[in-house]
């Protein structure tokens, strides 16, 4: 099994007629991705990605005639929180929002709906989620996979590549990653992703990515004390070098009022049992000395 | 981005928020005149604030009182001018010196673990609120608003009686919690803070006395994803507080931070790039920027980046750090040969790429004779080791 996305994946890709969703929705499908429908308003009856996808106008008209059941978003800023409660009216109750620069109070209105409808949403500002072998949903490069039983969560986009890089040349596969995404607000936080993996039989182990700002690596560590004792964990923190009051790119990377930094993470990690590597290139051998074998 | 306390302020008061007058001076002559006039209409003293977006500006001199014209202008030649932590003070605010009888603090501001705007008081007001959180945590009240409808009013009757403010002020301390929440909606703002808030005595026209609350200071801090649809708020941006290397890297659509290391560093990706100066850090060296040329750059903003990088004079190596996801490495590549021929002065340069088309890139910077770096600890090791040779030259 894999979390959230798998071979029963059957995605809505929105903006497929973008540059962007264009780009990735073809990596997507290259990569064994279930894409039955792309919708952008206006291109309905239009194919894309050589005439092998229908596009829709209305989420509700590609979820009636193809059975969609996850969708991702490509839209820019300004329409993207409407690409989500168009996701939720159609009964879609697995999206993924790439988008970045999406104002804060937009996700603050959108979330209590995703809640309320029961779905789950990963992002904005993210690059999705891969479940190697199986589907692809997002943006991660597809080559650097290996499949596996290691489970990722991550706040970033590269540092994630670099990390699942790092593993695949240790021998150690992923069963899946998710990177939840860098805005203060998203839809789903680093503890509802460990939760998944608690739950999923095939995920043995979990590494963990955080950065500054925010407590959410601080409530991921205090869950995961009481939760996922039994599934050994590894993290890395970025940004100790970071200044106080600057937003360190991601609109949530920011250390205020001495909240935030890398080294209250790594000790709330450290106090709950969880091995927090120095280096990225640390955590395939920090995972192996937590008793991880290579695949 | 931070507002000025002046700007702020006109926020605040377009929200309905009672704000005292005030103006603002960039003359010592203006602090005399504007001064004057509210000893004129019968203000005691006038207080004269430096306009600058750094923190402790009252502990540096830059908030000082005033009990004549002559006094005024004095103190306002005083400040204009001023060093506060490297900025240049060029506006001061002046306003009537307030008749303080207690002082609140109140904030809305966004809970991004519980993903509500959180409206936050303290009877303990015009000190630094961190102050109170970590030595008094009880001290502080806090309720959360409603993203869509904003502040109910119970629950702003609630906090007005937890922060002693029942009784006459109850009214306006209700209209003041649900005003500031307004504000932050209304301007996409992720903080709006006002401390003090003051009970202030004020004396009428006919002479009565009365007590009143109003806001004396005012923080707003705006979101920068906001921004694009308050092109008026963006205006507001104060480039003369900025490095001007800040305001050249967001026009060429780069995120870029100075510090004071001595090896620069150009990252696809915020992650990557934190990760990347944490490194250098690790391997001994000081890291003289964040930058993170963002996905899929082409070589003309490779070539843009490696510019802000060398504008610092401190910079004695460069670090580059690609993961090619969307970005592609040999983009990445030429871009830094271009960046090469057209650089000012020579500047030793590793270049670790890989993930997408690193094997072209990797020819084509073995071509140009680049240093290059297999790994992350490998590439941090070598940068460090190069500004170390280049500052023993």
């Amino acid at each position: 099994m894999s979390i959230l996305v798998g071979r029963e994946t059957r995605l809505l890709v929105q903006g497929i007629t973008g540059r962007e969703g264009e780009f990735h929705a073809r990596q997507m499908q290259a990569y064994g991705t279930d894409i039955v429908a792309g919708m952008t308003p206006g291109k309905g009856g239009q194919r894309a990605l050589d005439g092998s996808v229908p596009v829709f106008d209305t989420v509700a008209q590609a979820v009636a005639e193809t059975g969609a059941n996850t969708a991702i978003s490509f839209v820019p800023a300004p329409g993207a929180p409407d690409s989500i409660l168009e996701d939720l009216a159609a009964g879609i109750r697995t999206i993924v929002c790439i988008t970045e620069g999406i104002p804060a109070l937009d996700m603050l209105r959108v979330m209590p709906l995703v809640e309320a409808a029961g779905a789950r949403l990963i992002g904005p500002n993210c690059p999705g989620l891969t479940s190697p072998g199986r589907a692809k949903v997002g943006i991660i490069p597809p080559s650097i996979h290996r499949q596996g039983r290691v489970g990722l969560v991550s706040r970033s986009g590269t540092l994630t590549y670099e990390v699942v890089q790092a593993m695949t040349d240790a021998g150690i596969g992923q069963s899946t990653c998710v990177g939840i995404g860098g805005d203060p607000i998203v839809g789903s936080s680093f503890i509802d992703i460990l939760g998944h993996f608690r739950d999923d039989e095939e995920t043995e182990a979990v590494v963990l990515i955080g950065e500054i700002g925010g407590d959410a690596e601080e409530r991921a560590a205090a869950w995961a004390a009481e939760h996922l004792a039994h599934k050994p964990m590894v993290a890395f923190i970025a940004g100790r070098t970071a200044p106080e009051g600057k937003r360190m790119g991601h609109a949530g990377a920011i250390i205020s009022g001495g909240t935030g930094t890398a080294a209250g993470k790594v000790a709330a990690l450290e106090a709950a049992g969880i091995r927090v590597a120095e280096s990225p290139t640390q955590i395939p051998r920090l995972l192996q000395e937590a008793g991880v074998r290579p695949d | 981005m931070k507002l000025q306390e002046f700007h702020a302020k006109s926020l605040l008061r377009a929200a309905g928020l009672p704000v005292p007058p005030w103006s603002v001076a960039t003359t010592p002559a203006e602090v005399r005149q504007q001064a004057s006039d509210y000893l004129r209409d019968g203000a005691g003293r006038v207080v004269v604030k430096a306009q600058v977006l750094v923190g402790g500006r009252g502990k540096a001199g830059g908030v000082k009182l005033a009990a004549s014209a002559d006094e005024a202008e004095a103190v306002g030649r005083a400040i204009l001018g001023m060093d506060i932590k490297g900025i240049t003070v060029r506006r001061v605010l002046v306003a009537p010196a307030a008749d303080i009888v207690s002082e609140f603090y109140l904030a809305a501001t966004l809970d991004r673990a519980a993903q509500r705007i959180l409206v936050m008081g303290s009877a303990e007001g015009g000190v630094e609120i961190e102050q109170v959180a970590a030595q008094r945590p009880e001290a502080i009240v806090r309720v959360h608003a409603h993203p869509l409808l904003g502040l109910f009013d119970f629950q702003a009757r609630e906090l007005a009686f937890a922060l002693g403010l029942g009784g006459t002020h109850l009214r306006s301390a209700v209209a003041l919690a649900k005003g500031l929440v307004a504000c932050l909606l209304a301007n996409d703002a992720d903080l709006v803070e006002v401390n003090p808030l003051a009970i202030v005595r004020e004396r009428a026209p006919d002479g009565t006395e009365g007590l009143a609350l109003q806001c004396l200071d005012a923080k707003v801090t705006l979101d920068d994803s906001g921004l694009p649809r308050h092109p008026d708020l963006a205006a507001l941006r104060d480039l003369d507080e900025e490095d001007p290397t800040d305001a050249a890297a967001r026009a060429e659509g780069l995120s870029f931070i100075k510090l004071a290391g001595n090896i620069g560093c150009m990252v696809n990706g915020a992650g990557l790039a934190m990760t990347t100066m944490d490194l250098v850090q690790r391997a001994g060296g000081q890291p003289a920027n964040f930058l993170d040329i963002g996905g899929g750059a082409r070589a003309d903003k490779v070539a843009a980046a490696m510019r802000l990088i060398l504008a610092d004079p401190n910079v004695q190596a460069i670090l580059v750090n690609i993961f090619g996801g969307i970005t592609r490495g040999d983009e990445v590549a030429r871009g830094l040969i271009e960046a090469r021929g057209q650089q000012s002065r020579e500047v030793p340069m590793v270049v670790r790429i890989v993930g997408t088309n690193a094997r072209e890139a990797a020819a084509i910077l073995e071509a140009a004779a680049f240093e290059t770096a297999s790994s992350l600890d490998d590439a941090a090791e070598k940068a460090v080791a190069a500004a170390r040779r280049a500052t023993a030259a």
